[in-house]
C-alpha cells in the first residue's frame, strides 16, 4: 500500500471512525487505573497531605500539553513538505485538546498552590511556561482560523508550529533560569523520593491522556474532512 | 550562445479554497510569438500567470521556462513614497539592472513622465503610474514577459505605447504571456481561452 | 527602441546576497527617512508608556530602581511591536513583495536588508533613548550602560521575531492583536535575559553571561530567522 492511500481523506475517516472508539476505551480503562493508584494506593506525603495528589493530573496534563505541541509541529512539518491536508487538518484537530491539557495544567497548579503555598498563582517555571504555552496553542488556532483560504492557514499555522516548537525549549530554559534566579517557589517534589506506585500512577495517568488525544483528534479531524470536503462525490454520497 | 527563450505549460492545473480554477492546460510559446489569455472575471486567468511566474503553486502539471522573465500583475509594484524615476531604479535594481541615468529619463520621456519625473507616486494617476511600469518593460532586457492585464488604467496613448513596446519586444526574439480582453496589435500568434468557471467542479475521493 | 542597459546573457541571472541586502536596507532606509513621524510615534510611546509606570505603583526610589529595569524592557517590547505592521504591510499592499520575490536576489537576503533598516528606525531609537528613561528610575551608571548593551542586542531579535510573526499574518484578519498573540510569547526569552542583564549589573554581579546569550541568539535569529520569513511570504503570495 503506498503512502498516498493513507493520506486520502476518505480513507482516513473510514480508519478514523473506526479507531477513535477503541482509544477512549482504552483511554478509560488506563485513566481509572491511573487514578486507583493515584488516589487510593499511592501513600500520603508527609510534608504535603493528600492535597498532592492533584500532580497526578497535572504532571501528566503538562506533559502531554508539550508533546501534542510537538506533535503539530511534525504534522507542520509534513504540510509543509508534502503539502497534503490531510496533516495540517491532524494539527488543527490536535490543538484545541493541546491547548486544553495546558489549561488543565496551569488549573491544577493553582489548586496545589492554594494549599500549599497560600496563593493561588505561583510564578514557577513549569507553569509560567505552560502560561506561554497557552498562549501559543492560542496563537496557532487563531492563525489557522485568520485567512480566507483555508489552505493559506491551514500553511501559516504550520510555519508557526515549527517556529514555536524551535522557540520552546528557550522558553523554557529561559523562564527555569529566570525561576532560579528569582527564588521562586517550585511546584513540584522536594525531599521525599518519588514512590514507585506514585510514577506508576502519573505514567498511567499520561498514558490515558494520550490516548484521549488521539481519540479527540480523530473525532475533530472527521468533522474538519467532512467540512473542508463537503463538495466531494464521497462526502456527499454519506448523507 | 545562450539558449533561445521558450516558455511551456504542460497539463496545469490548480485550485482555490474549493474551486477549482482550471485543469489540464497547456500551451507553448517560442521566440518572437505572444500569446494572449482570454476568458471571463474569475476564469483563473491571474492564477494563471501566477502559476507560470512562479508565485502560486499549480496542484498538477509542469512549467518548462528557459531564459529570464519578468512579470507584471494586478498590483503596480509603485511605492507612494518614491518619485518615478526611483521607482523605477528600483525596479530594475530588484533584477539586477543598472540603468545609466540618460536611460531612465529617456524612458520616462517615452513614456510621458518627463514633467512628472520628481512627484512622489501618490501624485500620479493610476494611469501615470502604470506608465512607470512601460518604462519598466522598455529597459528590462528580459526575453520573456508575463503580463497580467496591461492596459488597465492606461489611456489610448498608454495603450499605442503598450503597443509599440510589444511590438519590438516580439520582433526582437522575445515572447509574452498576456492576460488581456483587448486586441491589441499586433495580432497574438495564438489565443488561449479559460473555461467560465461554473462549468467546473470538484470531484473525486 | 531606446537604449537598453548593457546586455547580460539571456539566461536567469544570478543575484548575490549582498546586492539583496544592500538594495533593501537603502531602500527602506530612504522611506524611513522621508517619514521620520513613524519613528517619532514608537519612540514618544516608549517614553509615555515608561512614564506611567511610576504614577502607577509610586514614586518611591527604591521601588523603581528595582523595578526600572524589567520596566524599561516592556516597555521597548510594546514599542518595537508597534512598528511591526509597517514592515510588510506597504510593499504588500502596492506588489512590491511579489517583484521582490521573484527577483534574482535570495529572499533571505532582502528581507535582512528589510529588517536591518527597520532596526535602524525602531530599535536603535529606542536603545540610544534607554540611558534617559533610566535615569527617571533612578538608575546608576553601570546598569545603564549594561540596558542599553542588552537592548542593542536585544532588539535586533525583536525584530526578526516581529518581522516573522507579521510575515505569516499579512492580510489576516485580527490585525494586531493576532500579530501580539503569536509575538509577544515569543519575546519572551529576549526579555528574561535582557532585563536580567540589567538586573544583575545593578546587584553588581556580572551580566556577561546575559548578554552572551543575547549574542548567541541574536547570531541564531539573524542566520536562522530570514528563511523563516522567506517561507512565509511564499506562503502570504501563493
Amino acid at each position: 500500500m503506498n503512502f498516498y492511500f493513507f493520506a486520502s481523506p476518505a480513507t482516513f475517516f473510514r480508519l478514523a471512525g473506526a479507531t477513535a472508539p477503541l482509544l477512549f476505551v482504552a483511554a478509560l480503562l488506563s485513566g481509572l487505573a491511573g487514578l486507583y493508584l493515584g488516589l487510593f494506593v499511592a501513600p500520603t506525603d508527609a510534608q504535603q497531605g493528600e492535597v498532592y495528589r492533584v500532580i497526578f493530573i497535572h504532571v501528566p496534563a503538562a506533559w502531554m500539553s508539550m508533546f501534542i505541541y510537538f506533535v503539530m509541529a511534525c504534522y507542520g512539518v509534513m504540510t509543509l513538505a508534502f503539502n497534503t491536508r490531510l496533516a495540517a487538518m491532524m494539527a488543527r484537530a490536535l490543538a484545541p485538546t493541546g491547548a486544553l491539557f495546558t489549561f488543565v495544567a496551569l488549573w491544577t497548579g493553582a489548586f496545589w498552590g492554594r494549599p500549599t503555598w497560600g496563593t493561588y498563582w505561583v510564578w514557577d517555571a513549569r507553569l509560567t511556561s505552560e502560561l506561554v504555552l497557552f498562549f501559543l496553542y492560542l496563537g496557532f488556532m487563531a492563525l489557522a482560523n485568520a485567512f480566507e483560504d483555508p489552505r493559506r492557514g491551514d500553511r501559516a499555522s504550520a510555519l508557526l508550529a515549527i517556529i514555536g516548537v524551535v522557540n520552546l525549549p528557550i522558553i523554557y530554559f529561559s523562564v527555569q533560569w529566570w525561576n532560579t534566579l528569582h527564588q521562586g517557589s517550585s511546584v513540584s517534589f522536594k525531599g521525599s523520593s518519588m514512590h514507585v506506585t506514585m510514577l506508576w500512577g502519573m505514567l498511567l495517568m499520561a498514558f490515558s491522556f494520550w490516548m484521549y488525544a488521539a481519540g479527540a483528534a480523530l473525532v475533530r479531524c472527521r468533522t474538519l474532512i467532512l467540512n473542508r470536503e463537503r463538495r466531494t462525490r464521497w462526502v456527499r454520497a454519506l448523507s | 550562445m545562450a539558449a533561445a527563450p521558450r516558455l511551456e505549460g504542460r497539463g496545469l492545473a490548480c485550485s482555490r479554497g474549493m474551486a477549482t480554477l482550471f485543469r489540464d492546460v497547456s500551451f507553448v510559446l517560442d521566440a518572437g510569438e505572444w500569446l494572449a489569455i482570454r476568458g471571463a472575471n474569475g476564469s483563473g486567468k491571474t492564477t494563471l500567470l501566477r502559476c507560470v511566474a512562479g508565485l502560486t503553486h499549480v496542484d498538477a502539471g509542469s512549467i518548462a521556462r528557459s531564459g529570464d522573465f519578468l512579470y507584471a500583475g494586478h498590483l503596480p509594484a509603485i511605492n507612494d513614497d518614491l518619485d518615478a524615476g526611483e521607482n523605477l531604479r528600483a525596479l530594475l535594481a530588484l533584477r539586477g539592472i543598472e540603468p545609466a541615468a540618460d536611460a531612465v529619463a529617456g524612458a520616462l520621456d517615452r513614456v510621458g513622465l518627463a514633467k512628472r519625473r520628481m512627484l512622489p507616486a501618490r501624485r500620479l494617476s493610476a494611469g501615470q503610474r502604470r506608465r512607470i511600469g512601460l518604462a519598466r518593460l522598455a529597459l528590462d532586457p528580459a526575453p520573456i514577459w508575463i503580463l497580467d492585464e496591461p492596459l488597465t488604467a492606461l489611456d489610448a496613448d498608454g495603450e499605442a505605447l503598450f503597443s509599440g513596446l510589444l511590438g519590438a519586444h516580439v520582433r526582437g526574439g522575445g515572447l509574452a504571456l498576456v492576460a488581456t480582453h483587448h486586441d491589441l496589435a499586433p495580432a497574438p500568434t495564438r489565443e488561449l481561452r479559460m473555461p467560465a468557471p461554473e462549468r467546473l467542479s470538484r470531484g473525486g475521493a | 527602441m531606446n537604449v537598453v542597459a548593457e546586455p547580460r546573457a539571456i539566461d536567469a541571472p544570478q543575484g548575490s546576497f549582498g546586492a539583496g541586502f544592500a538594495w533593501a536596507f537603502a531602500r527602506d532606509l530612504m522611506l524611513a527617512r522621508r517619514h521620520p513621524g513613524e519613528t517619532v510615534l514608537v519612540v514618544s510611546f516608549y517614553a509615555l508608556v515608561a512614564s506611567l509606570f511610576p504614577l502607577g505603583v509610586g514614586a518611591e526610589p527604591q521601588l523603581l530602581a528595582r523595578i526600572g529595569p524589567g520596566i524599561i524592557w516592556v516597555c521597548a517590547l510594546l514599542a518595537a511591536f508597534l512598528s511591526l505592521p509597517s514592515l510588510f504591510a506597504t510593499d504588500f499592499a502596492d506588489g512590491m513583495l511579489e517583484q521582490m520575490a521573484l527577483s534574482p536576489q535570495p529572499m533571505p537576503s532582502w528581507i535582512a536588508g528589510k529588517i536591518a533598516a527597520h532596526w535602524m528606525a525602531s530599535g536603535l531609537p529606542l536603545t540610544v533613548l534607554s540611558p534617559l528613561l533610566g535615569l527617571q528610575y533612578g538608575l546608576d551608571g553601570a546598569t545603564l550602560g549594561t540596558l542599553a548593551m542588552a537592548l542593542a542586542l536585544g532588539t535586533p531579535i525583536l525584530s526578526l521575531l516581529g518581522a516573522a510573526c507579521s510575515a505569516l499574518t499579512l492580510g489576516a484578519r485580527g490585525g494586531g492583536m493576532l500579530l501580539a498573540l503569536l509575538a509577544l510569547p515569543l519575546f519572551v526569552p529576549v526579555l528574561i535575559f535582557g532585563a536580567g542583564a540589567a538586573e544583575a549589573a545593578a546587584s553588581g554581579l556580572s551580566a556577561a553571561p546575559h548578554l552572551s546569550l543575547l549574542g548567541a541568539g541574536l547570531i541564531l535569529a539573524a542566520m536562522a530567522v530570514p528563511f523563516a520569513i522567506a517561507a512565509a511570504i511564499r506562503i502570504a503570495l501563493d
